[in-house]
């Protein structure tokens, strides 16, 4: 493996950045289309309630109506079919019926039925007349109440009342460990749902032609997935749906579902139209999937050199309304960060009465690290040692074992801490009273799943290459940077586009932190045959048996062509190259992140200032290191938000109260300091270039570190997230 | 939001005949509530009045014998820049860059926060301690309301039907004059108040001789507490004096509990944010003059 790069580790021009900056890239609710109608969701007010009568007569009689969908209009979903989603699977009966509600609501703010209409504004008011009568029925909104014996059951077919799944990792010996303990800590705290907070609402145009064949273009994480849930839900073969994947306005795991889609390509079919559905920001706080709020217990022992002895967690995570809470990887994730011989973990994934949860960054992750990291730093202070050289004696290295099974490969734990103590922050000192410093580190696998990549050379010397995983944070560079570096071209040379589903080979999901990585291995792999393409044409045009290719130049015998000149030559020489490559990678290497941050609380107010953060994160080989850089900051001021004032503010009846970026208070740019960033590169042995996902490792830390930060400055260890002001106070 | 008719009339005579016409007509200014509400089907008009041609409702005027009118559709940007608000009501120009972004300061106005009557409207605690009051015209001729009784409960007003807002007036600053308001908000800009404080303070030799306070969020209206400013009378501005008039209007507070903050930490706030305004207050009345 070289180490020596001439495109890796620069940092070009993003390809899509003219089209963004000036306001030509099209997502979703700009398309317009011939003929387009436009839609409208009536949804549930209540949060649990029997839906007894619908009525569409009124909303169908409303001249400029076209079409009126309820549940009655798809087709049944068989009880025990499964639909992946790449990062996760869901059950077609639960999309089913977050899609549209059948026989019962089981959050508020849950679709029931949808309208298409001359303009959005009819659509609303046919929506409007669409009589629901409910027998309201009592709702449960946390994970501990649901638990309880006696709590409203939200389905029937559930073995365990509101509990869906009970995991449990066990190893070593959990009471012989903590007999060794000297010191052991035990705390319990919780964190609110809180939302991914994509800027662009979640949107969908579909039509449904009378040949039987449904286009839909929507702003999705994953093209492929789409079609797949859309078929699914709609009951019709993969191969009859196309989806053309507009641009992404964001998405951090919450664009992976469907929502839209199908009612939209059912809005459709009945209307012989072209549909548009556009969700408002309340729709997308209340109809899509939020990340969980969650309950975690977590104890652990060390011994008298801080070693841990022992280590045990209990997770109850909030699903929502469908079973898949993510409280699998927040169990194990919850001690990934080190060597633990003795351990048992238990989670609990419940439902309750709130949207039904989605994938947000880490999904599950940043709860359960919470946990840990604040355990962990009231350990350091017993113990009277420096919080990183206790995460130090205990870091996760090559062979450790996780509790969940898994032996890791070579991973950055140890880098990572070694570069948190030696950062400038960490030595500077803080500036003054009410001021505190707080430090975690957390883990996320990344994934793996399906890429394919097509390039085709031009007869200038550029290759076009044709992908189809959605870019969210310049991926299109990322991925022209591994092509341009084996074809020995620059960046510009590559032209990246994204394409529909019936023009590329099947991809996966832009998640998981895996499209540099795994749709990068597929770029690399068709350069790679593009050369060798390449190679036999210079040995035909030369009539030599070897070509050797470096730096962009094939020569042989003295004699040598750049890529471009043998690129104008390729029509003689047999006609055009284009190589496409499809890959499945095993080789996906985890990341660990960490956080320093420094806080201010006025103890009149308890308003929290951030003062100073660095986030450090092992990226294995750094692509585009701006970028790299984008992702820890991103995933950090997500953290922080989620740390600080986010959350669902949610009435005893399970209305949201704060459905709007108003009162549902992210950070903004005012709020937050420049986020330092050291990028720690411990290669992944199992890419060519050694990359590792850096998109979600960074929103586990925050969590903990504002919370340890937060006891620095107070004296008070909080047990919930938000830690807000009114929180700090007691008020 | 379903259709509505438009009209934008280009004198004050036109606007209060077309109100007569229209009594359940909304008033856009700057729109930046209304349109929001309308978007949300909060509010439902069937006819919208334009504002923002009548020349009475766009005026900046001061002298220092008459004070300053402010016209009701003046947006927030004009009043940041204006050279003479800045010297004399350096308050005015901090809740005026406080309302909104910098692209909502461009359309929004002091005369729609007022009559948006919301009760955590920002301008309006300052107003009150400013002793504005409001210039109301309608089929009758004009009347002028002190702001303070303004406001009559959430959204609600002194506005009758056909009735509109012309301007905002405030007094000359007296000599060793200073204001301030002050919100607590979770973030740094860009929300709702949890609690707002607004004080204006005279001294006289030293000593307090007039003063006004009034709060945000934590009532039905705005809230003026008159008592809290008579405490300071014929006081030295001193820690204690100044404690003593924040626990006042902390007294006469009635938050509720929702979303933005709790009753408890709504009380809280009171006394703090009425602290530091009147700290704020006392020390532009010592440096200006």
């Amino acid at each position: 493996m070289s180490t020596t790069y001439n495109v890796i580790g620069t940092r070009p021009i993003r390809h899509d950045g003219a089209d963004k900056v000036t306001g030509r890239a099209l997502y979703g609710a700009d398309l317009q289309l011939a003929r387009m109608i436009h839609g409208a969701v009536l949804r549930s007010p209540h949060a649990h309630a029997r839906i007894l009568r619908i009525d569409t007569s009124k909303a169908e009689a409303l001249p400029g109506v076209f079409a009126v969908v309820t549940a009655a209009d798809f087709p049944p979903a068989p009880a025990d079919k499964i639909v992946d989603f790449g990062e996760g699977d869901t059950l077609l009966s639960s999309l089913r019926g977050n899609i549209l509600a059948s026989g019962k609501v089981l959050y508020s703010g849950h679709a029931v039925a949808a309208v298409a209409a001359v303009n959005a504004h009819v659509a609303a008011e046919a929506a409007a007349l669409i009589e629901v009568d409910y027998e309201p029925l009592p709702c449960v909104l946390t994970a501990p109440e649901a638990m309880a014996p006696g709590a409203p059951i939200l389905h029937e077919n559930l073995p365990n009342g509101n509990v869906a799944e009970l995991i449990r990792y066990e190893m070593g010996d959990l009471a012989a460990g903590f007999a060794e303990a000297t010191v052991i800590v035990e705390r319990e705290l919780d964190t609110a749902t809180v939302h991914q907070g994509y800027i662009e609402p979640q949107n969908a145009t579909a039509f449904w032609s009378s040949d039987g064949r449904i286009h839909i273009w929507c702003s999705t994480q994953g093209s492929f997935v789409a079609r797949d849930a859309s078929a699914a839900v709609l009951d019709v073969p993969v191969s009859q749906v196309k989806v053309t994947p507009m641009e992404i306005g964001g998405g951090f795991g919450g664009k992976i579902n469907v929502y839209l889609e199908p009612v939209a390509a059912m809005l459709s079919k009945k209307a012989g139209r072209p549909v548009k559905l556009v969700m408002s920001r309340r729709d997308v706080f209340t109809g899509t999937g939020p990340t969980p709020g969650s309950r975690v217990r977590v104890k652990i022992g060390v011994n008298d050199a801080g070693k841990i002895t022992a280590a045990q967690a209990w997770l109850a995570y909030e699903a929502g309304a469908y079973p898949g809470a993510m409280v699998g990887p927040g169990a194990m994730t919850v001690f990934a960060c080190y060597d633990i011989e003795n351990v048992l973990i238990e989670g609990f994934d419940v439902v309750v009465n709130k949207p039904s949860t989605s994938a947000y960054r880490a999904p599950g992750a940043p709860n359960s690290a919470l946990a840990t990291e604040t355990v962990l730093d009231e350990i350091a202070e017993k113990l009277g040692i420096d919080p990183l050289e206790l995460r130090l004696r205990n870091a996760a290295k090559e062979g450790t074992r996780r509790a969940d099974g898994p032996r890791y490969k070579r991973i950055g734990c140890i880098e990572v801490l070694e570069a948190m103590k030696a950062s400038p922050q960490y030595n500077a000192p803080l500036p003054g009273p009410n001021c505190g410093r707080g430090v975690a580190i957390g883990f996320w696998f990344n994934a793996g799943l399906p890429s394919s990549a097509t390039l085709s050379v031009n007869a200038d010397g550029t290759v076009n290459l044709i992908e189809g995983s959605t870019d969210i944070g310049g991926s299109r560079t990322s991925l022209s940077m591994q092509a341009a570096e084996v074809l020995g071209l620059r960046a510009e040379d590559i032209h990246p586009t994204i394409v529909d589903t019936d023009s590329v080979g099947y991809t996966g999901v832009t998640g998981g932190s895996r499209t540099t990585f795994a749709t990068g291995l597929a770029v690399h792999d068709a350069a790679q045959m593009v050369v060798e393409q390449m190679k036999a044409r210079a040995a035909r045009l030369w009539a030599v048996d070897e070509v050797s290719f470096s730096n962009g130049t094939f020569s042989a015998n003295g004699q040598s062509l750049t890529f471009a000149q043998l690129a104008a030559q390729l029509g003689a020489t047999g006609g055009p190259v284009s190589c496409s490559a499809t890959v499945n990678p095993k080789g996906v290497g985890g990341s660990i992140a960490g956080l320093i941050i420094d806080v201010k609380v006025d103890p009149e107010t308890g308003k929290t200032d951030v003062l100073r953060v660095t986030s450090v994160q092992d990226a294995g080989k750094a692509i585009h290191p701006a970028y790299v850089e984008g992702q820890m900051q991103g995933g950090t001021a997500q953290g922080i938000g989620w740390a600080l004032n986010e959350e669902y503010f949610m009435d005893a009846d399970g209305d949201m109260r704060n459905g709007s970026y108003l009162d549902y208070r992210m950070p903004t740019a005012l709020d937050l300091p420049m986020i330092e960033t050291i990028i720690v590169e411990v290669p992944n042995p199992g890419h060519p270039f050694g990359v590792r996902g850096v998109g979600e490792a960074n929103i586990v830390p925050p969590l903990a570190a504002v919370a340890n930060a937060l006891y620095r400055a107070t004296g008070k260890r909080l047990n919930r997230v938000p830690m807000n002001p009114a929180t700090i106070l007691g008020l | 939001m379903k259709a509505f008719d438009y009209a934008a009339p280009a004198s004050l005579p036109e606007a209060v005949g077309l109100l007569a016409s229209q009594p359940s007509a909304r008033l856009l200014a700057g729109g930046t509530d209304l349109l929001v509400q309308l978007r949300s089907g909060r509010k439902e008009a069937d006819v919208v009045i334009d504002v923002k041609k009548i020349p009475e409702l766009n005026e900046i005027a001061f002298s220092p014998a008459g004070g300053l009118t402010i016209g009701a559709a003046v947006p927030c940007y004009r009043l940041t820049a204006d050279a003479s608000i800045q010297s004399h009501y350096p308050a005015l120009v901090e809740v005026a860059s406080w309302i909104g972004g910098t692209q909502i300061q461009g359309r929004a106005s002091l005369g729609g926060n007022l009559c948006n009557s919301a009760p955590s409207a920002d301008s309006i605690p300052l107003l009150i301690a400013l002793g504005a009051s409001a210039l109301i015209a309608g089929p009758a001729g004009s009347r002028s309301v002190p702001v303070e009784d303004f406001c009559t409960a959430p959204g609600r007003n002194q506005l009758a039907p056909g009735e509109l807002l012309v301007s905002i007036q405030i007094p000359p600053p007296a000599p060793f004059s200073g204001a301030a308001y002050l919100r607590f908000i979770p973030r740094n800009e860009m929300d709702i108040a949890v609690v707002g404080a607004g004080a204006a303070v005279t001294l006289s030799n030293g000593v307090i001789a007039g003063a006004r306070i009034a709060l945000s969020s934590v009532a039905p209206t705005p809230l003026y507490v008159p008592a809290a400013g008579e405490s300071l009378v014929n006081q030295m501005p001193t820690a204690e004096a100044l404690e003593t008039a924040a626990k006042i209007a902390q007294e006469a507070a009635s938050p509720i509990s929702d979303m933005r903050g709790s009753a408890a930490y709504r009380r809280h706030l009171c006394a703090v944010m009425v602290r530091r305004a009147l700290e704020l207050a006392v020390a532009r009345a010592l440096e200006i003059n």
